[in-house]
């Protein structure tokens, strides 16, 4: 773990100092320019996600902006977040976060396809139909029949299993205040294997 | 359930003129027809709306509200997530409970709803009912303005061409409904527009044609798409 963390210590430094850029002149291209030279270190080199790092790649603009502008006002406030993301957020302007919004949406995603297989339909059940008698809602009514999205609601379907199931363990813990309602509630509710099998079953959706 | 909510034409008296402007309007044969069921059928052909009096565990009921509320919006405001899931703050209790029966008998098909409501009992049904006729409805994202004009005409007044009477009839000239005949007022416009394209798609055939719904499945064919569309957008300017 120390490693890890002196390895985001160093890509932290990195990103910062190469933080104020000259994107200026391309404007068109602002938000590739930016991701190429500061997102990629840790979300890969074409933005599919790489360990803990969550795929930008085919996220909802909306979404994106949303959490860039919530990690930069520490709203976003989980472990992990304010260990790697909060320095970054620091340098992005709302003009630079509406445009690494808007071009990671035109990128292809792809699945993770980490999860393990043998919870696959047990989660499948559960993103699709919730558990009325413990009121665990359906994940699809909000984020789609196939974890695709909707506005600032992100997509799911091929997140890794990693990050979707720290995600949901850090609400349930009380962190990232900037979630909108309902997650943090929802989160809370669920147990520690529904929310393993959710996890993989999203890492497979296509 | 009081008497008069089982009439449309009595509910909204205060209309003035209203029959008289109706009286005038429905030339056509179908149309008064349709008028005609429409009053026979709300009292008759449901079968009764009874909300139980009967108290439900404060915290069980306290559960099912949030539960409510997790696709639904905090306080019922609605929400639009990849479904719009629509406002339930202020709605009548009658129809509430009606449509969580429908959904749980699969006469509404919609297989969230179905999952949601199959499993109450109908003491919970009503609790959550008056609950949520409790909540204020609140300020609502408006539909496309350009359309409102055009809705509130149809709204209004019905195209009696098309064999479409007045919505504000059964559902109020505020659209603030009575008993069966659910509120409207600011309804999220996405949901009012899609439940009008897909009434029927919506529904088994039994329940497409029995009740308040038998009587919207002609309205919502008659209608087109534009024009159910600027309803939609009227009625989310309501407040």
């Amino acid at each position: 773990m120390k490693l890890i963390n002196a390895t985001f210590a160093v890509l932290i430094l990195a990103t910062s100092a190469g933080g104020a850029m000259a994107f200026d002149r391309e404007p068109k291209r602002l938000g590739q320019t930016f991701a190429d030279t500061n997102c990629s270190w840790c979300h890969g080199p074409s933005l599919q996600g790489f360990t803990t790092a969550p795929r930008l790649a085919g996220q909802k603009a909306e979404y994106i902006e949303n959490q860039l502008l919530s990690l930069k006002s520490h709203k976003r406030d989980n472990p992990l977040a304010r260990q790697v993301m909060w320095g970054p957020a620091a340098t992005i302007t709302p003009e630079v976060a509406r445009e690494l919004g808007a071009y990671f949406s035109t990128l292809e995603a792809e699945a993770a396809n980490d999860g393990r297989r043998e919870l696959v339909d047990q989660g499948q059940n559960i993103y699709q139909t919730g558990n009325p008698a413990a009121n665990i809602p359906s994940c699809a009514v909000c984020h789609g029949p196939d974890g695709q999205g909707a506005g600032a609601i992100p997509r799911l379907g091929g997140m890794s299993y990693t990050y979707v199931k720290r995600q949901l363990e850090d609400w349930g813990q009380g962190y990232h205040a900037s979630a909108a309602f309902p997650m943090p509630a929802v989160a809370r509710q669920l147990s520690a294997g529904d929310i393993e099998a959710i996890a993989s079953y999203l890492s497979f959706v296509r | 359930m009081k008497p008069q909510s089982r009439l449309p034409h009595s509910t909204f008296s205060t209309q003035r003129g209203f029959s008289a402007r109706c009286g005038l309007r429905l030339k056509s044969a179908p149309l008064a027809l349709a008028i005609a069921a429409l009053v026979l059928i709300s009292p008759s052909g449901a079968r009764s709306a009874e909300i139980s009096d009967h108290p439900v565990s404060s915290g069980y009921l306290k559960g099912k509200i949030e539960y409510c509320s997790y696709c639904h919006g905090s306080s019922g405001q609605g929400y639009r997530g990849y479904y719009s899931m629509p406002r339930l703050a202020g709605q009548t209790p009658e129809y509430f409970v009606n449509q969580l029966r429908a959904y749980a008998e699969r006469q509404r098909k919609n297989k969230y709803m179905y999952s949601a409501a199959h499993g109450l009992s109908p003491t919970t049904r009503s609790a959550l009912a008056r609950h949520f006729a409790s909540l204020h409805p609140g300020a609502n994202e408006h539909g496309p303005r350009g359309h409102t004009g055009e809705g509130r005409r149809i709204y209004q007044e019905g195209l009696p061409d098309s064999n479409i009477p007045a919505c504000a009839a059964c559902h109020g000239p505020e659209g603030q409904g009575s008993g069966q005949n659910p509120r409207l007022a600011g309804q999220l416009y996405a949901y009012t527009q899609k439940t009008l394209a897909n009434w029927t798609a919506e529904r088994t055939s039994g329940g497409a044609t029995s009740g308040p719904a038998g009587i919207m499945e002609p309205i919502t064919r008659n209608l087109s798409k534009s024009q159910q569309a600027a309803v939609a957008a009227y009625l989310s300017t309501l407040k």
